[in-house]
């Protein structure tokens, strides 16, 4: 025997944790099925009884006009901000990552800072600065924001890759004829890409689950998703609500699974 | 002095990063058109930093360095033209060894068959034929370092630099590639600047070498100079062993002296300009003094008691206490039977004066 009693109540205790970090999510899902407009399960469903089970909220959302400009809306503020903030964040770390560079740490964290102030706090100066400028309530307002939130974990990632980035590779570039950037194309970026890839997946989740800086900047046209949702709680309770939430869990899963597999490949890569 | 233009030239160069401690002072080196030129020192002698200003990666903080004759201080890396090898290989991990090597071709636009047959010459001639589509991750060691080598040469480059390239490789290997670096440095008649801090290295495959020592040239010589005769007491120690006798001159007679070390007079070949009275440093190397000479052979001769003896396979080293010196050396090769002599016997010794050189004691030079 292994073990014993400690053993099965910390064993317990883990699945206890697991249970309620995981159950409110996972319980969205079936829920999200349901054929009622209720948040909770019905008797048929219980008995899983089919008629009890529905995609009428994947179909409402699906041609509610609402819905569909939060997910343009989502898609082109989250895409735009994501390349925004690679370009930016990519260059940063390739700057931050010479060594002759002045003052290197003091750039890294105001770089970084946005990931530690509140979100309340930049959003309600971006407000006020955007508005000056009569960026509030624009689209391109609302993709500065969400860059400027995203471009820390391209940093963040694009400097863990560099760490492993072996300097002489461009000197040999350099001595071999190349350029700047030939060598950045052909012999840097392809072995930095899964840092930047990856950095470019948290930018775009960042920008994708934003709902502060949205609701202190986004007009009735900039609303994205989570803004839709937020309005969709506050205003018409409705279980379509969970069939979008459903939908972010899928997309959020994707998203960790491809970051992971990306994490491996470089891993692999430095090994060699 | 030789008429024809160097092939590279270091004008009164100096390299400080912080302006206060120079890694290079004042270096002056000239490499000659196809000479093997190796930068040999201990690490932070200032050595690779010479080679990676020659590279153009460092520029230096005053002087000049000139390739044929002309001043590349505005010459960046990539139109520099030289091949750089670099210790640990630095090949591109995610392209194939025939793309590592067509790449400075590409580079140079030339055409796809051009480039085909060059990157299978330089395959050849690293006798890596057939290895063209590997990974550099699927080669060991020493075939890395052979395709680095390969590429550093395909574009056909005048000069090729190699800084420590055989440092990550083990012994065997290493003598290996030291042949076959040599070989191809024959083959192509190009010009090698090497930096190693591999005296053995040095002295098998140069044609001249450049010791360094605090970020100053000691010495620059053919290996058989360097070790025969040294000009420098950090020369004659770094490389090869040698013995140190510390005392001053008591009389000059044309180029022999005659030394006090404290409790005995030695007479040795006076290389450095000292006068009655100055110190000098003495070495002797250990294979030049003989055991129990015949009575009245050597000017030199000494009997002390043997402190310490290790058996070291083809010969036996002997350390005796003589001529002030705890710690002196000698070297007899097993051919005798080590039975000859014992720990706690007392042996003559000797050695002839010009074995026996007087130099400046380090400390005095600045």
């Amino acid at each position: 025997m292994k073990g014993g009693i400690g053993r099965n109540l910390y064993l317990a205790f883990c699945v206890a944790v697991f249970i309620f970090l995981i159950a409110p999510i996972l319980v969205v899902v079936p829920l999200s099925f349901n054929a009622e407009p209720y948040f909770t399960f019905t008797e048929g469903m219980l008995r899983l009884d089919p008629d009890a089970w529905s995609l009428r909220w994947y179909r409402s959302v699906a041609e509610d006009i609402e819905w569909r400009r939060a997910l343009v809306n989502s898609i082109v503020i989250g895409v735009c901000a994501t390349a925004l903030a690679t370009v930016l964040g990519t260059l940063a770390a390739l700057g931050l990552a010479n060594p002759a560079m002045y003052g290197r740490s003091l750039v890294m964290t105001l770089l970084i800072s946005p990931m530690v102030t509140p979100v309340i706090v930049s959003a309600a100066g971006m407000f006020f600065f955007y508005s000056s400028l009569g960026l509030a309530q624009t689209h391109v307002g609302l993709i500065l924001a969400h860059a400027a939130l995203g471009t820390p974990f391209v940093v963040i990632t694009v400097t863990a890759t560099l760490a492993g980035f072996d300097r002489n590779l461009m000197r040999v570039a350099a001595s071999l004829g190349a350029g700047p950037w030939r060598s950045f194309w052909r012999v840097q970026f392809p072995l930095i890409a899964p840092g930047v890839i990856s950095g470019a997946l948290f930018a775009f989740a960042t920008s994708f689950d934003e709902v502060v800086t949205v609701l202190f900047m986004g007009g009735l046209e900039q609303r994205t998703i989570p803004r839709q949702m937020w309005a969709g709680i506050r205003e018409q309770i409705s279980p379509a609500i969970l069939a979008v939430a459903t939908l972010l869990i899928a997309f959020a899963l994707f998203f960790m699974l491809t970051v992971e597999w990306l994490r491996r490949r470089s891993a692999r890569a430095a090994e060699a | 002095m030789n008429p024809e233009p160097a092939h590279v030239e270091f004008d009164g160069v100096s390299k400080s990063y912080d302006g206060v401690t120079e890694i290079v002072r004042d270096l002056n080196l000239a490499v000659r058109e196809g000479e093997f030129l190796t930068l040999l020192g201990p690490s932070g002698s200032g050595k690779t930093t010479c080679l990676m200003m020659l590279a153009g990666f460092e520029t230096p903080t005053s002087g000049t360095v000139l390739i044929g004759g002309r001043a590349v201080d505005d010459v960046p890396p990539r139109r520099r033209g030289i091949g750089v090898v670099f210790q640990n290989y630095a090949l591109f991990p995610h392209m194939t060894v025939g793309r590592n090597l067509s790449f400075p071709l590409e580079v140079r636009n030339l055409r796809q068959a051009d480039i085909r047959e060059r990157v299978q010459r330089a395959l050849r001639l690293v006798r890596l034929e057939g290895f063209e589509d590997r990974r550099p991750d699927a080669l060991s060691g020493g075939q890395q370092q052979r395709v680095a080598i390969a590429r550093a040469l395909v574009f056909e480059p005048s000069l090729v630099l190699m800084d420590e390239p055989l440092g990550a490789l083990d012994r065997r290997l290493r003598e290996e590639m030291q042949y076959e670096i040599r070989r191809i440095h024959r083959t192509l008649g190009v010009t090698i600047v090497y930096v190693t801090h591999d005296q053995q290295e040095a002295m098998a495959m140069s044609d001249r070498v450049a010791v360094f020592n605090g970020g100053r040239i000691q010495q620059v010589a053919p290996p058989e100079t360097l070790y025969e005769e040294p000009e420098r007491v950090f020369v004659a120690t770094f490389i090869g062993d040698n013995n140190l006798l510390h005392g001053r001159v008591l009389g000059v007679e044309q180029d022999i002296c005659t030394v006090d070390t404290g409790n005995d007079v030695v007479s040795a070949f006076l290389v450095a300009p000292r006068k009655v009275g100055d110190a000098v440093t003495l070495t002797i190397r250990p294979e030049r003094v003989a055991l129990a000479p015949t009575p009245g052979t050597f000017s030199n001769e000494f009997e002390a008691p043997i402190e310490d003896i290790a058996f070291l396979g083809d010969h036996l080293r002997v350390r005796l206490a003589v001529c002030g010196s705890a710690d002196f050396a000698i070297k007899i090769p097993n051919t005798v039977g080590h039975g000859a002599v014992l720990k706690g016997d007392h042996v003559r010794i000797g050695w002839t004066p010009t074995d026996c050189r007087a130099l400046t004691p380090d400390e005095e030079i600045a």
